[in-house]
């Protein structure tokens, strides 16, 4: 029964429900079925004949011994289904209760969809869930003060301009001493490549852009950083039902590029960014295709390495594992890709099972990490299959190509005591690159 | 800004050897160079910290570093330094008086002169133009804007600290706007771009009336009518009439003062621009989903891009509108609804001849880049800066790197 999954306390959920009325609800949602849902929802609710096949592809159904109530099927029964049974007539429990299943119990991570028969887009029907919880001011407290920072300062993590240039110039300084002629060349206009990255970068990871530099230098491109608000690539708005906040933030994005003349935009180590910045945020705003090329850090790696820019001095002898980022490698298919970076600078790698398009969500996307403090027990307990998966690979480093996989795993190595290390890409290659002696000696 | 007393005597002048400059200095950082083309410059490394060299020259101010180096219309070389740990503005290579814990996001007003930026000291954040800062700071600024004389500037400010996700504070509005360091007495929950009127008197911004419902505000005074969405204001020339593209009903239109100004709607509108005189008005508008164009007075071009379609261009006579377009990952210019047949790599803005009759814009194909007129492009060159047309029309100002050498050179349009 849905009464015996545990409320967790959350002023985002538990104050607005108090200030909802039937009218507002039947409104908003009626709103939202007719007006802002295509013909594809109607088809999804159609087309499902209730079979539950998705229940096994789910994490937060495996974790919890096969508990029903986390199969997606019970999740859109709870959620979508109801309200347009009911015709939106639902009380202000019943969207509490849509809104914890919606943001905290589903990371949007598209599996359910590998194994419906039909293929139903389960994430777009939780998706729509949360758009109207947002509507009705309904969203956990610390995902709602992510889109708030995105509002207020375009970046996730209430990031000043002036923090943002400082980083950078601080970094630059920091690489220096690695490289003396590398650079984080700041509003260079018509530079070939603009480097974006997600906020807990200069936040709390700074010494990740220190790294790029030295990549960018040692591969020899001529690449670019803005210093003005459009920097950031997150959008947790498109997590959290806010499409306006969430279109806003990837226009800046895209339109930074266009204004630095760039060709592409290589994106750092994050999933969802990929999918906000590739699919959700241009089609919100018009784009059929994101209006400059976008390429992931998996594809940018990899052209490095296989085009001989950079070269592997030594691989590391640690045993490696990887984690699959549901966005890049189940939404965008660049899993090849990605083991062919791991067996350029890994001697020893054990590939999780399943993986791939078939790996378990770190439990962490979808904007279900950003949901704070409150939900991260429940988050744990929704992710034992992650951490029984990674302690099966006896792998000493798990390699996490996804800001949200590499906090998520992080938890999960804590929580169920592990023993391992998370690393990215960048701090892989940081430790196998060659770096030319001639290099290092520049501008000496 | 074009000067009528530039040098247009068609000649080619050798300004700077710039393998000179590279073997003097140890870093050189990016090359920019003046409207007029006479003066090469870049952020050098100079021994004891960072200088700025221009032409033979060099500042003799030394800073611990120094960027975003920039010319202003009017020709005045002016860059961000850290001096002593503290960061001022130099410009022509002497600092500002004034020291702060950081200031940066340089503007300068439509009168070609006044260079405003954001400037933060001891933990607050104000607006400082030509060395003079408010008097009043605030707890952040994200966007800013200067009157057309460069005499007055608004922002974005946050006006009372947010405990950690204290989301209902948030939405109860901290943020408003600031003309000359004076707060707007209303609170948002958001503001977004600030814009003067042509005379400085009013400004108007974006705002959020609630979470989901968006208007503009003008001197503090919210318009009566909530959209879904709104994007950038911008005042009526001469006027204090504001217009802004508006969502209603998923659909977005362009409003003014709250009333539509056209019957059409569209999948997506911005970037709105007024001609010179006033008259006319275009924008970027999308009619299908994944196709964009231009709308000028309400009527879209009849075709369509792909890519992208960027902030339209009038002709100073108003009679004709250009604009970068890429499609299929080409980009060229399309002028009154017609694409150049000629794509490249990338390219930059369109830019008429007095007389409305040319177009000039720089290009970049194969590594190399080119000045296109009218569609044809002519010479390529390793480096080239935004092209220009004298102000008779007849002659094109080219300013290039050729040979490791620095050049400006004066063609007759005849000749290109």
């Amino acid at each position: 029964m849905r009464e015996d999954v545990e409320r967790v306390a959350d002023v985002g959920l538990d104050e607005p429900i108090k200030k909802l009325t039937p009218e507002r609800i039947e409104k908003t949602v009626n709103h939202v079925l007719d007006n802002e849902c295509a013909a594809r929802l109607k088809v999804y609710l159609d087309t499902c004949v209730r079979c539950g096949l998705c229940a096994e592809a789910c994490h937060t159904y495996l974790s919890r011994d096969k508990d029903p109530m986390f199969a997606p099927v019970s999740k859109v029964k709870n959620t979508i289904w109801e309200l347009v049974k009911r015709k939106g007539k639902v009380d202000g429990e019943f969207i509490r209760n849509m809104a914890q299943i919606a943001f905290t119990e589903c990371g949007a991570c598209r599996r359910c969809s590998m194994y419906c028969p039909f293929g139903i887009d389960i994430s777009y029907l939780i998706m729509t869930a949360r758009r109207i919880c947002a509507l009705l001011d309904v969203v956990p407290q610390y995902l709602q003060d992510t889109t708030n920072s995105h509002a207020a300062t375009s970046n996730q993590m209430w990031v000043q301009q002036d923090e943002w240039i400082d980083t950078l110039q601080w970094q630059e300084e920091d690489a220096l001493l690695e490289i003396p002629t590398a650079r984080i060349p700041l509003e260079k206009e018509g530079a070939d490549i603009m480097y974006s990255v997600i906020a807990p970068e200069p936040k709390i990871l700074a010494q990740l852009l220190g790294n790029i530099a030295i990549i960018m230098r040692v591969a020899g491109l001529d690449w670019t950083m803005p210093a003005t608000d459009g920097w950031d690539n997150s959008n947790m708005a498109m997590y959290s039902g806010d499409f306006e906040i969430m279109g806003r933030v990837e226009r800046l994005h895209w339109e930074t590029a266009a204004r630095l003349k760039v060709k592409k935009i290589v994106m750092g180590e994050c999933g969802h960014a990929f999918r906000g910045a590739v699919y959700d945020g241009p089609r919100w705003l018009g784009w059929q295709f994101p209006p400059i090329q976008m390429v992931h850090a998996i594809e940018f790696y990899y052209d490095l390495i296989s085009t001989g820019k950079i070269k592997i001095k030594q691989k590391i002898k640690e045993h490696v594992t990887v984690q699959d980022p549901c966005n890049t490698v189940r939404g965008r298919g660049l899993g090849d890709k990605l083991r062919y970076i791991i067996d350029a600078t890994c001697e020893k790698f054990t590939d999780m099972a399943p993986n791939q398009e078939h790996n378990y969500c770190c439990a962490a996307g979808g904007g279900v990490i950003n949901c704070g403090p409150p939900w991260k027990r429940s988050r744990m307990i929704s992710n034992r299959i992650k951490a029984e998966q990674i302690e099966r690979t006896g792998a000493d480093i798990v390699i996490t190509p996804c800001h949200n996989c590499h906090s998520g795993i992080e938890d999960i190595i804590g929580h169920y005591k592990l023993g391992k290390h998370v690393k990215f890409i960048s701090e892989i290659l940081m430790e196998t690159m060659e770096i030319p002696d001639e290099m290092r000696g520049e501008g000496a | 800004m074009v000067g009528e007393n530039w040098d247009w005597e068609p000649n080619k002048k050798q300004v700077t050897d710039l393998e000179i400059i590279r073997k003097k200095y140890s870093r050189v950082d990016e090359l920019i160079v003046s409207p007029n083309g006479e003066k090469i410059a870049a952020p050098v490394k100079v021994d004891g910290g960072f200088s700025a060299f221009y032409n033979e020259d060099v500042w003799p101010e030394t800073s611990e570093l120094l960027w975003n180096l920039r010319f202003t219309p009017e020709g005045r070389l002016y860059g961000l330094a850290r001096i002593d740990d503290q960061w001022t503005v130099i410009v022509d290579g002497t600092p500002w008086k004034e020291r702060f814990e950081y200031v940066w996001s340089p503007k300068i007003a439509a009168n070609g002169k006044s260079l405003g930026l954001i400037y933060k000291r001891e933990d607050a954040y104000g607006i400082v133009i030509d060395d003079k800062p408010w008097e009043n700071g605030f707890l952040a600024i994200r966007d800013y804007c200067l009157s057309p004389d460069g005499k007055n500037s608004a922002a974005t400010v946050q006006m009372e600290a947010l405990a950690e996700a204290d989301i209902e504070h948030f939405a109860r509005g901290v943020w408003s706007v600031a003309v000359n360091g004076s707060a707007w007495d209303k609170k948002f929950i958001n503001a977004w771009s600030p814009i003067f009127n042509s005379d400085g008197s009013k400004v108007a911004a974006e705002m959020r009336s609630t979470m989901y419902e968006y208007s503009i505000a003008v001197n503090g005074e919210v318009w009566p009518v909530n959209y879904g969405c709104v994007w950038a204001p911008l005042f009526r020339p001469g006027t204090d009439s504001v217009l802004t593209p508006a969502r209603d009903a998923g659909k977005w239109i362009l409003t003014e003062n709250g009333s539509p100004v056209w019957d059409k709607k569209f999948n997506q509108l911005w970037h709105v621009v007024f001609s010179p005189d006033g008259k006319k008005i275009a924008a970027v508008a999308s009619e299908e989903f994944g196709r964009w164009t231009i709308v000028v007075d309400g009527k879209p071009w009849k075709k369509s891009w792909s890519d992208f379609v960027d902030k339209p261009v009038f002709s100073s006579d108003g009679n004709r509108v250009a604009v970068i377009i890429k499609d299929k990952n080409r980009w060229t210019i399309a002028v009154d609804g017609q694409a150049w047949s000629q794509d490249f790599d990338m390219i930059w803005d369109p830019v008429f001849s007095a007389d409305s009759q040319h177009i000039v814009a720089k290009a970049e194909l194969n590594g190399k880049y080119c000045a296109v007129i009218d569609g044809k492009s002519s010479g390529f060159y390793d480096q080239l800066w935004e092209p220009l047309f004298s102000p008779d029309g007849k002659n094109v100002l080219l300013k290039f790197v050729e040979n490791n050498v620095y050049c400006r050179q004066v063609i007759p349009l005849s000749q290109l």
